[in-house]
């Protein structure tokens, strides 16, 4: 009776389900009932409670929704009637009586202008008359707004507590704009590591195609359009993202400069997937890395060498690794220079390792397998699902020609 | 039948398939083909690969043994099988390859900004991954049997710890090639024996006259009305949800891609459905005493031998067993890839090692399942899947593309209600069937009903959290709707 098995089967499973469940809430409220501790340090968790509460709304770029969120716990902290939180220029809201929202938003002028705590009494309200105590925000030392409290007795102890809650308030706008002032500066770091066309490679690829203009115009003729085709892939500027697609592309134009000079002592091998073609990797990351291996890998190895390019589907991730059979580069010297070291060689490989924990995280670094005399293989894992973030396609004025490039 | 028929055509695709996995199109190119190597996969390989990974053992054999068992009521699989790739082209798979999500969890994590949705949707994914493949693993206890005398319980191991093996040694990578090839081989191993049966069968009287075999009673005339539509709600919207489809279609390179694809999958299933069925239509007719319950699904693999005889009926066999392990292979692979992506993304933070457990997990529970439960008909049960798919992410799939109001809470309550609701009719149906034969259609095909309800219920439940609408959902639904810049 298969219905039967399967009932049996769903059934155990709802009820492990429940067992788990029972025993979870049990435990958490033994362990609550247990820690409530005495009236004082409820007090204490409480107001700690509604501070943490409160803080998530006040960091960052703030909108009414969050003014009146932070406004109903900084209520509930002081114990006031109505609070109201008033952003010079910016978003104001009022919890408890949301018609003095005006009255608060006159107080907090006042208080704004002066840069000091303001108290008034007996002010017309709906439900009678209330004293409104008001403090002004002072953040970076600058006044960016009040907190107005109203109550039907305004109390010394109101107002200092109003005053010390402005001050708490101003701490945490401040962090916010630290976390704004660090978010930005690590885009700003990301852009500047964005990887750049190294002169040597400019001056060799001119000399190469220099020495051909005489002797072979024809490829002279290519090996400028690659030369053209890469500076243009390589100096655009929209758009942090590409596919793996168009790495690839800019990386064949790479190497068939290259070529120009190497002739045949530089072998290439391509083991692409095509299902991770059109995977977003950060702008310029598979190409320093043919570049490193190029440089320090196989220029200085007589005979040349065989660079091995392979792009895999691994599940979730997709998996690009590059080999060369070249000198390899000693360890200690590479984890120096990945650390952050005086940055010599291998600097390439140091701006993509740092762009990929920035984007990623920390465990998705570079991973380099080499030492002295036994080659270099370079491997990076790429989630494929990157959901907002999208690659920035070649500029949209050259698609008018076919591959870009311009007739003659 | 001659047993050592089976051995050799069941061996030789399961060795074909492990070596195409793990070397196959691994071919080096050198530096001149980097623009070769740089192309995307065409419409024509990826839809290819779509059909290979789609096509499983309900389609193979499911569909003939119920034609058999059922005659031209069973037709209405394969056009629900079919159809529901056209509610995939219209509603979801350009927005979906733009959104840039990878899985299904990951999409309704970023259309609504919640971690717990995603929570929700990956239990989900992981639970309809298992589900499909235990008839799978079912078809091949059932083929191994049928066609070498061995105990059922070899066929479950065999296809589970090859595809547990051959997905944890990361020797799918190749995938979109190896399922393309899979797709053609169904197709052949299909076609060439209906040909050669329809060839044959001028010849031999039928068992049953075409009339006896299709009475006009049972035609298109006499329908149930309110299971083939819920059937059809089932099949249409199910297809929409299944997570090993929808990851093929980002190997698309654009929007106008996926949907091309899509269509060109429209067109290979239309052709490929024409030979099941012609099978079920010879069954009916001249071998009427397979049709018992539990080996109608063997129809396709038992007809060649039956009515070809000697060595060429052999060959024929071998031809259809191939193809049958092809479509085990394929489509629990894509099953168990899906499956243990998410398990190990959300679980084991998406380590290689992560991936390998979780690749052996995610086939030894369905195993477990398939070795404790019988075989109900192929068909059926994979209809029952599509059923809970409908019920629980199409609703959520479908809202979050269209629909810039549903919420985190809506989307949860939706699809708890989905899974609670069509989990229960389809467990049990046998219960309420004795109790009350009244609605025995409405727990046994339920999606024509829980699909209402669990749409009902997101939106009603995102109406009333409207506060909490994403920030970010105009953006996102500008990113789904609008062409890729400077695409086609």
């Amino acid at each position: 009776m298969p219905e039967s098995m399967l009932l049996v089967a769903a059934a155990g499973v709802v009820a492990g389900a429940l067992a788990v469940g029972v025993v979870v809430l049990l435990r958490r409220f033994a362990v609550q009932s247990k820690e409530l501790g005495t009236d004082a340090e409820r007090a204490t968790y409480q107001t700690l409670h509604l501070a943490s509460s409160a803080a998530k709304h006040l960091r960052g770029d703030m909108s009414t929704a969050d003014a009146a969120r932070a406004a109903r716990h900084l209520r509930a902290m002081l114990g006031a009637d109505t609070l109201a939180l008033v952003m010079s220029g910016g978003p104001a809201a009022a919890d408890g009586d949301e018609a003095l929202l005006p009255t608060a938003e006159r107080l907090a002028e006042e208080s704004v202008g002066s840069a000091r705590p303001h108290v008034e009494r007996r002010l017309a309200s709906p439900s009678g008359e209330t004293d409104a105590a008001a403090a002004p925000i002072l953040a970076g030392g600058e006044v960016v707004g009040a907190v107005v409290a109203f109550a039907p007795r305004v109390r010394a102890g109101l107002v200092r507590a109003t005053g010390e809650v402005a001050d708490w308030v101003a701490a945490q706008v401040e962090l916010g704009e630290l976390d704004a002032s660090r978010a930005a500066l690590a885009e700003l770091e990301v852009r500047a590591l964005r990887a750049q066309i190294s002169p040597h490679f400019i001056y060799n690829s001119l000399n190469a195609i220099a020495s051909f203009i005489n002797t072979d115009p024809a490829k002279a003729r290519d090996l400028v359009l690659e030369f053209a085709d890469f500076t243009r892939y390589s100096f655009r500027r929209a758009g942090d993202f590409t596919t793996v697609a168009e790495e690839l592309r800019s990386i064949d134009s790479y190497l068939k400069l290259e070529r120009a000079r190497f002739g045949d002592r530089l072998r290439v091998t391509l083991q692409v997937a095509p299902e991770v073609l059109s995977t977003v990797i950060p702008f310029l990351s598979m190409q320093p890395l043919v570049e490193n291996a190029v440089r320090h890998g196989l220029e200085a190895k007589e005979g040349g060498g065989r660079i091995t390019i392979t792009a895999q589907d691994a599940g979730a991730f997709a998996e690009i690794t590059v080999e060369d059979d070249g000198v390899g580069i000693d360890p200690e010297r590479l984890a120096e220079v990945l650390a952050g070291g005086p940055p010599g060689e291998h600097v390439g490989l140091r701006n993509v390792d740092a762009r990929l924990r920035q984007v990623y995280g920390d465990e998705h670094g570079l991973v380099v397998e080499t030492n002295v005399g036994a080659g270099t293989l370079v491997r990076m894992r790429v989630p494929k699902s990157q959901p907002g973030r999208a690659a920035a396609s070649v500029d949209v004025a050259t698609r008018g020609e076919p591959d870009g490039r311009l007739v003659p | 039948m001659n047993p050592a028929v089976g051995y050799a055509a069941i061996v030789a695709v399961a060795a074909v398939s492990v070596l195409i996995g793990v070397y196959g199109l691994r071919i080096s190119r050198t530096t001149s083909d980097f623009y070769v190597a740089s192309r995307t996969v065409r419409p024509w390989w990826n839809a290819s690969a779509i059909g290979g990974e789609y096509l499983s053992a309900a389609s193979f054999l499911g569909i003939a043994g119920l034609i058999l068992l059922t005659g031209a009521s069973a037709l209405w699989f394969p056009i629900g099988y079919t159809a529901g790739y056209l509610m995939l082209l219209l509603f979801v798979a350009a927005p979906l390859r733009r959104s840039g999500a990878y899985t299904i969890p990951d999409f309704t994590e970023a259309r609504l900004e919640s971690s717990a949705v995603r929570r929700v949707t990956s239990v989900l994914v992981v639970v309809i991954g298992w589900l499909y493949i235990v008839p799978q693993l079912q078809g091949a206890a059932l083929t191994v049997r049928i066609t070498t005398g061995l105990p059922s319980w070899v066929g479950s191991v065999a296809v589970a710890v090859l595809v547990a093996v051959v997905v944890a040694a990361g020797g799918m990578r190749s995938i979109t090639f190896v399922q393309a090839f899979q797709f053609w081989l169904k197709l052949a191993a299909l076609a060439i024996p209906v040909v050669a049966l329809l060839m044959v069968t001028g010849a031999i009287e039928p068992e049953l006259a075409p009339s006896a075999a299709f009475p006009a009673d049972a035609g298109p005339g006499s329908l149930e009305v309110y299971r083939t539509i819920s059937l059809m709600v089932a099949l249409l919207l199910g297809t929409l949800g299944l997570p090993h489809v929808l990851v093929r279609f980002y190997t698309n390179p654009d929007g106008p891609a996926a949907r091309r694809t899509t269509l060109i999958v429209l067109v290979l299933l239309s052709a490929f459905y024409l030979f099941p069925t012609a099978f079920g239509l010879l069954g009916r007719t001249f071998a009427p005493d397979l049709a018992t319950p539990g080996d109608a699904d063997a129809l396709v693999l038992v007809l060649p031998d039956r009515l070809v005889p000697g060595i060429a009926g052999e060959l024929l066999t071998a031809l259809v067993i191939g193809g049958a392990f092809a479509a085990f292979l394929s489509t629990s692979s894509g099953l168990v890839v899906s499956v243990a992506g998410v398990i190990s993304q959300d679980l084991l933070g998406g380590s290689v090692r992560g991936f390998r457990i979780a690749a052996f997990a995610s086939t030894a529970v369905p195993l477990a399942v398939a070795l404790a439960t019988e075989p109900a008909g192929l068909a059926g049960s994979v209809g029952l899947v599509f059923a809970f798919t409908a019920s629980t992410l199409c609703p959520v799939l479908l809202l979050g593309i269209w629909w810039r109001g549903l919420t985190a809470r809506g989307a949860i309550a939706g699809m708890a209600t989905g899974a609670v609701l069509s989990a229960a009719a389809i467990l049990g149906s046998t219960f309420v069937a004795a109790a009350a034969p009244g609605i025995r259609p409405l727990v046994e095909q339920p999606a024509a009903w829980t699909v209402p309800i669990a749409v009902l219920v997101t939106v009603l439940v995102s109406r009333a959290d409207r506060r909490r609408v994403p920030r970010g959902v105009d953006a996102f639904l500008a990113r789904l709707h609008l062409p890729e810049q400077g695409g086609a």
